[in-house]
């Protein structure tokens, strides 16, 4: 009898129907405006929502976007939990051991620091950064004691409570931190990483095809770049 | 929600609060409670029957089971809750894929494991990629439960197998001398009398519980941890509704929940004590039947 309901149950879960379309889970971590964030409705926005809604409208796939902490979000990846990455990652060649990446839709990125005042020693100071982000790599390279976080946001938080004297990560993420005034940028912008690209697993090449002839096509016709100059202002990078 | 919040920047005080607290953000904050205390609610039987079922596998006549009960309470309860509940999850959902890609793909030919991607048919994906997005949010709570249930059955065989010991063993063998099988002494004296000793250990598991749900945000369930963080964090101009970084709020307001929380399973746990110890042989069960 037992053996009956064991059974029973163990088919059950094998034998849900099959749907005939496929859909690509879109993964991001929506903690990161304006590329990726959570809006006032809950739904993920932002650059890269409009890029890849685009980018699957061109490439005839149905999507669906879910988010995933940034520091889980690769190896989510490669279990199958979602398809791709777009989540403002820079294309490295570390990550590109464990994942590929499409072309960059996203220009090779200035880093910057910001600070609540001038005259910051960034070479001995304590910077926050994000976690397993490249702009944490090259802090831990310059000599600066390193403080890393989670989120960016928990980055923002601790240089505005003391904790961090400056904050280093991707120019368009912290220049919006800047408008009220308590923050401004301090020393030289730095230039890192390769654009930033989405992400897939390596066995994942058809998918991969797809989404490079999209962004080739968006290249080609303007349309990244009317994108681009819509969330990051008309002094971003173009293609 | 409200007509005039059309226009957030304009508005006093006030309004913006109101039209900021009944965000569609904020209603799954809101949301998110129920789900931590359904979680909960549902966790916590299994997690007992779990027990149960280890502690009674801890008594049996049966070599082997013997051996399964007292190796499920030690081990899991050696190792740290986290591996646990970071294993149990990924292991299981692996599993289950695995398992469906033998029933539905079985000329699959390609390695499950390649490099370091885990490949499966696209029919055996659970759930599947064209599921909507919320079977996808049960799926993952559906795993957490099992995580949960795996490490607090454990905890769970330990106490009530204490328990199990403490019934008096003078009545186990008076059950004997009438001629009662093993399983009716079991069922009709050993089980209905132990509970009143399992309760402060198991009242104990509870608390422990209801503290350990925060851990749901590791399993990616997007649980009032993660929504007070998300919420919390301070909001630029990319946001409908800007502010400073409010965490501290959003976290002060949990830890509230949580202390309700715990009180009101105490209150709960007490009155449960004082209906069991009624005729029983113990100090609280004395006092009851003179009171």
């Amino acid at each position: 009898m037992k053996k009956t309901i064991l059974s029973t149950a163990l088919l059950a879960l094998l034998a849900s129907p099959v749907l005939a379309q496929d859909v690509v889970r879109m993964g991001t971590e929506g903690a990161y405006p304006p590329y990726n964030f959570i809006d006032d409705n809950g739904q993920v926005a932002g650059f890269e929502r409009d890029l890849g809604d685009e980018l699957c409208k061109r490439a005839a796939l149905t999507c669906e976007w879910v988010t995933n902490d940034w520091d889980s979000i690769i190896p989510n990846l490669v279990s199958g939990n979602y398809d791709t990455i777009m989540a403002g990652m820079s294309i490295t060649d570390e990550r590109k051991e464990v994942i590929d990446f499409t072309q960059d839709y996203y220009p090779p990125t200035e880093s910057i620091y910001i600070a609540p005042e001038d005259g910051v020693d960034l070479k001995t100071g304590v910077i926050a950064a994000q976690t397993g982000t490249i702009q944490a790599g090259y802090v831990a390279e310059t000599g600066a004691t390193l403080l890393e976080f989670a989120t960016g946001d928990e980055t923002i938080a601790a240089v505005k409570n003391g904790e961090a004297d400056a904050v280093f990560a991707d120019k368009d993420f912290l220049l919006p931190y800047t408008e009220d005034g308590s923050l401004k940028v301090v020393g030289d912008p730095v230039a890192l990483g390769g654009g930033i690209g989405m992400g897939l697993r390596k066995s994942d090449t058809a998918l991969k095809d797809k989404f490079d002839a999209a962004i080739t096509a968006m290249k080609e016709d303007g349309s990244l770049n009317t994108l681009l100059v819509k969330y990051f202002g008309k002094d971003v990078t173009q293609y | 929600m409200f007509s005039y919040c059309a226009d957030p920047a304009s508005l006093d005080r006030l309004h913006w609060f109101a039209c900021y607290l009944t965000t569609a953000k904020q209603m799954m904050f809101y949301q998110s409670f129920l789900v931590v205390i359904v979680l909960m609610l549902i966790t916590a039987p299994i997690a007992l029957a779990a027990g149960l079922a280890g502690a009674l596998a801890g008594r049996s006549h049966v070599l082997p089971l013997r051996w399964i009960g007292w190796a499920y309470a030690n081990i899991v309860r050696g190792v740290p809750d986290i591996a646990f509940f970071l294993f149990v999850p990924i292991a299981l959902d692996q599993g289950i894929e695995y398992l469906r890609l033998k029933v539905k793909c079985p000329d699959w030919t390609e390695p499950v494991r390649q490099g370091n991607d885990f490949v499966v048919c696209a029919a055996a994906k659970m759930p599947l990629n064209s599921a909507p997005q919320y079977v996808h949010e049960l799926y993952g709570i559906a795993l957490a439960i099992a995580a949960y249930t795996f490490v607090f059955g454990a905890f769970g065989a330990n106490v009530l197998s204490g328990a199990m010991r403490a019934v008096p063993h003078a009545q186990l063998e008076t059950a004997e001398a009438y001629g009662m099988t093993r399983g009716q002494i079991t069922r009709r004296i050993l089980l209905p009398q132990m509970w009143v000793y399992a309760l402060p250990g198991l009242s104990n598991l509870w608390m422990i519980l209801i503290k350990a749900t925060p851990l749901l945000f590791l399993l990616g369930v997007e649980d009032v941890v993660y929504w007070a963080r998300e919420l919390g964090g301070s909001k630029t101009s990319a946001y409908t509704y800007a502010h400073p970084d409010w965490r501290l709020w959003y976290f002060l307001v949990l830890l509230v929940f949580y202390l309700l929380l715990t009180r009101v399973s105490e209150i709960a746990f007490a009155r449960l004590s004082r209906r069991l110890s009624r005729g029983q042989a113990t100090a609280a069960g004395m006092k009851e039947a003179r009171a």
